[in-house]
């Protein structure tokens, strides 16, 4: 059973186009194009032009994040039949990053920001001959941390990293910080809490809680950001 | 170049000062809520009760905090949009300025009672 | 196109940033050697990002294991087809890998004692094949996931230098043999950029997307694959295709072994656990070929499930809810993200999905590329190496186990990277000359695609490659599909040759960069073609109808004639073989020996 389906794509090439406009298409989908992803590959087949990233088409490499219907989420986790068919689907490049084409955005500031919080484990012990032990429950601390897969819809859903994307870390590198503040096996926790310490890096959360709410892996950016206020109060008094 | 210098290190004081003082205005809050309903009515009521010792230092106190907690709100409104620092510090100032001032002016009227 | 380029000079390029090219990057950069890595994707897009189950190690940390019983069940599991010298180097080499990613900062799983978690996987057992044995070191069910940004975190910290978003197009091989580096495009502004380099390091990884059904990314495209065949170098044992047991029905989605090495069971139309009429001794846990292939005899004799009886159920309704959520939380999101049902309560839909290329460009265990020279069949290409699923080391011979692909990517990632800054320090030198020839037949390839008029659609002609190589070369083979498909799979170059974009754009044109990969998956898939039509006997994951199971020859397996690895080269679709290597590096030679499991 095949039916149509209408979208409205936001389109802009710099190579040919003065200005950005929104392209009216529709394509015929049956039953086996069961994510928006999935409809996608079948416009690009239709109009080769239509420029959008994806690989793993399963929710883990963070490529296809976009904006559909006006809130940011990942075209391959999108089920078609959970969006409302009566009016077009309306997609849009992640708000708050530069375009470089129709629906790829710059993701420099982003990466940028996840960069600035030394995204590494940083343990100056000689390396033991095995692995450094950490128990069950140290190791519980990371769970809902390292999942991450930088998709970027979460800090391009924050209107504090829209003002300042170049000073605030964002929800997700802010995740990032505290995924290496919780581990046990690090021992820059006192550098990494001084780095954050700053009414911008860390303190433009204002808990509005637009990460939470888009987070295609259901994780939770606000209660990380939470976390790491702790531990500053804590060492402060 | 233009180069992005963070790490001013006040972060957390003011985000700690912020939260302690909406803590003190929301007890004050409460403590009005309970306090003018025991007042006796008419101009006089409100003036004996605003003039108590007690109650004229919780208003003083909550006039402190109020003044401190916009100020970082304020300045908050002011880092996300105004991007020129000359701008900015000008904004700060006067913003500064306009708390100081009514945090005096307010002053001065309760203890005028 | 204009036929501009601009010429970098680097120490090495790595060309891929999936496990292996990271793994090797660090190498590289930690040597303080002047590195370039290319990417297509953001190095955490890369596929082994949804690698799942695990990372195979003989820490023994939940029971007695060895690196020997790890050898003997991967040469096993190659059906006596890998390489008994690199084998033993990687189940040697796996203790130390997976500890130094601990010491990256890998969140791995833990036991009570703080040690790394191990889990059962398919055909890995204790005591030379004895019983199923805790080997793979696991992070819940996203061990990929968690290595890929471990290993990126880690050349963060070595201020590794990537080219993010630059598709790579050719390699650089000058006259005498010897790679120079590759050409590559910036998508983002179709700039052409030669990358001169004294080390060429292919970490691109397998090219799953020749077949229709696959758990492959759409990046699995082959793009190293295609540019060695086409500087010359063949493709080793391109013939053998691992079908995952495992990949969500019509949506082609994994679903890891680790499911069924926590406990889950396999079952017909019926309910019965059909892996016990298949394998008694390792059941739902022997090796993937074994299970993709009683998967689809169940199928095939009408004991599927659903409406058209096409795929069978993997339950693991009857595992604690706990451990699930704790163990496998990412399958209990995939079951309800892309099978629509709760796996906590209801079974599900599974069938053997394209997963894995055994094959690959052919190199020692030190990660160097070799080929039939004169009088040798393994003679080195100066200055080219490869490492990860592109490469075929070959350790996983006809047949890889489950958690080995990580282990390769990480073991042959770090020793190519070590060749490569041994080799540099050895040899001072400066860039040799590039080769003028190899550049030009590259700005040539891109000159045609923009210049085609009245061509094949990119789209179209690679639906039929797909559907050619699932309809000819699946997990059972046939004589005359074979054939068939040989000619079939010529058909589709030819369409490849004249492919058309619409799309001219320089700006991040994706079209155009569909359009190349398209021209490296063609390789790969007449390549695998050609190669499953000459092997005239059924070995791993290679099954033929004409080569069936009798006394001379059990599981149609035929020592006598084909033990030995293919070598396609693309220069006259010509097939040439090398014998295996049934010398380990200090053991004894594990002997041919039928297998069952």
């Amino acid at each position: 059973m095949t039916r149509n389906i209408q979208f409205k794509i936001y389109r802009y090439d710099p190579d040919k186009d003065a200005k950005p406009y929104m392209q009216d298409i529709s394509v015929e989908i049956d039953a086996t194009d069961r994510k928006l992803l999935d409809v996608m590959v079948k416009l690009k087949a239709k109009d080769d032009s239509i420029a959008f990233r994806r690989s793993c088409r399963e929710g883990v490499c963070g490529s296809d994040a976009l904006n559909i219907n006006g809130k940011n989420g990942l075209a391959c986790l999108t089920a078609i039949d959970d969006l409302p068919t009566d009016k077009p689907i309306v997609l849009r490049p992640l708000p708050g990053l530069p375009v470089i084409r129709d629906l790829i955005v710059d993701m420099t500031q982003f990466f940028k920001q996840y960069h600035s919080i030394k995204p590494y484990l940083i343990n100056n012990d000689p390396p033991p001959e095995r692995e450094r032990l950490q128990s069950p429950e140290d190791r519980e601390e990371l769970n809902g941390l390292y999942e991450c897969i930088l998709c970027a819809c979460c800090s391009t859903s924050c209107p504090s990293f829209w003002w300042n994307p170049d000073k605030f870390v964002g929800p997700a590198g802010l995740l990032a910080a505290y995924r290496f503040i919780a581990d046990t096996r690090d021992q820059a926790t006192s550098e990494r809490l001084d780095d954050l310490d700053d009414p911008y890096r860390l303190f433009r959360c204002h808990t509005i809680m637009n990460c939470v709410d888009v987070c295609p892996k259901g994780l939770n950016p606000t209660k990380a950001i939470g976390k790491i206020k702790d531990m500053m109060v804590k060492r402060a008094i | 170049m233009n180069r992005i210098v963070v790490g001013a290190h006040y972060g957390l004081k003011d985000w700690l000062v912020q939260r302690v003082t909406a803590v003190v205005m929301a007890l004050y809050t409460l403590l009005m809520i309970v306090a003018v309903p025991t007042a006796a009515g008419g101009y006089d009521g409100w003036r004996a009760l605003m003039s108590h010792g007690l109650i004229r230092f919780a208003s003083f106190v909550f006039i402190v905090c109020l003044c401190y907690h916009a100020w970082v709100g304020v300045r908050d409104i002011w880092m996300d949009y105004v991007k020129p620092t000359a701008v900015r510090l000008i904004l700060h100032a006067l913003t500064l300025l306009a708390l100081v001032g009514y945090a005096g002016w307010a002053t001065q009227i309760i203890w005028r009672l | 196109m204009a036929a501009k380029y601009a010429i970098r000079k680097f120490d090495a390029v790595i060309v891929g940033a999936g496990g292996a090219g990271l793994r090797a990057a660090i190498q590289l950069s930690e040597a303080g050697l002047k590195t370039a890595v290319i990417s297509k994707v953001f190095p955490t897009r890369s596929h082994t990002v949804a690698a799942q189950g695990g990372v195979a190690a003989s820490l023994g940390n939940s029971e007695e294991d060895h690196w020997h019983w790890h050898m003997y069940d991967t040469i096993k599991g190659s059906d006596w087809l890998g390489d008994q010298d690199a084998i033993e180097f990687m189940c040697r080499k796996a203790n130390e890998v997976v500890v130094e990613l601990e010491h990256y900062g890998m969140p791995f799983d833990r036991t009570d004692a703080g040690k790394i978690y191990q889990r059962p996987f398919g055909g890995h057992m204790s005591n030379f094949g004895e019983k199923p044995v805790r080997r793979s070191c696991a992070a819940a069910d996203r061990t990929g996931h968690a290595m890929l940004h471990a290993m990126y975190q880690r050349n963060v910290k070595a201020n590794t230098q990537f080219f993010v978003e630059w598709q790579a197009l050719d390699l650089i091989r000058d006259a005498e043999g010897e790679v120079l580096g590759v050409t590559a495009m910036d998508m983002e502004t179709g700039e052409i950029v030669v990358f001169h380099a004294k080390a060429t390091i292919f970490a691109t990884g397998g090219a799953g997307r020749i077949f229709h059904s696959s758990t492959n990314a759409f990046i699995n495209t082959g793009d190293g694959l295609g540019m060695a065949a086409r500087a010359g170098i063949p493709l080793e044992d391109m013939e053998f295709w691992q079908f995952h047991p495992t990949g969500v029905a019509g949506a082609g989605v994994l679903i890891t072994e680790g499911v069924r090495g926590e406990g889950g069971i396999l079952r017909n139309s019926q309910g019965e656990r059909f892996m016990e009429r298949y394998a008694p001794n390792a059941k739902d846990l022997a090796s993937r070929d074994v299970v993709s292939r009683a998967m689809v005899t169940e199928i095939n004799e009408g004991r599927g499930c659903g409406p058209n009886k096409d795929f069978v159920l993997l339950d693991i309704t009857h595992l604690p809810p706990e451990t699930i959520m704790k163990r496998l939380p990412g399958i209990h999101e995939i079951a309800v993200q892309f099978a629509g049902v709760d796996a906590l309560k209801e079974p599900i839909p599974v069938v053997p999905t394209a997963h894995y290329q055994m094959g690959g460009i052919p190199t020692n265990y030190h990660g160097q590329v070799v080929m039939p020279q004169g009088n040798s069949q393994n003679a080195v290409v100066p200055g080219f190496y490869a490492a990860g699923e592109c490469a075929c080391a070959s350790v996983h011979g006809a047949n890889r186990l489950g958690t080995n692909s990580l282990l390769d990517l990480l073991v042959f990632g770090k020793s190519a990277g070590e060749s490569a800054v041994e080799e540099l320090k050895k040899s001072p030198k400066a860039h040799k000359e590039l080769h003028q020839e190899s550049i030009d037949k590259t700005l040539e390839r891109l000159a045609r695609l923009d210049e085609q008029k009245g061509g094949a659609s990119v789209h179209d002609t690679r639906l039929t490659l797909q559907r050619t190589m699932q309809n000819h070369c699946g997990v059972f083979r046939f004589a005359d599909k074979l054939k068939e498909g040989v000619q079939k799979i010529l058909d589709v170059q030819k369409d490849v040759q004249r492919t058309e974009i619409k799309d001219k754009s320089k700006v991040f044109n994706t079209a155009r960069i569909e359009a190349l990969e398209l021209d490296n998956l063609i390789e790969v898939a007449v390549a695998t073609m050609v190669s499953a039509e000459a092997r005239k006997e059924s070995r791993g994951a290679h099954v033929r109808d004409d080569a069936p199971d009798t006394a001379a020859n059990p599981n149609g397996r035929d020592d006598k004639n084909w033990l030995k690895h293919t070598l396609w080269f693309k220069e006259g679709n010509r097939l040439d073989y090398k014998s295996v290597k049934l010398t380990p590096l200090t053991v004894e030679s594990i002997a041919l020996k039928t297998r069952a499991y």
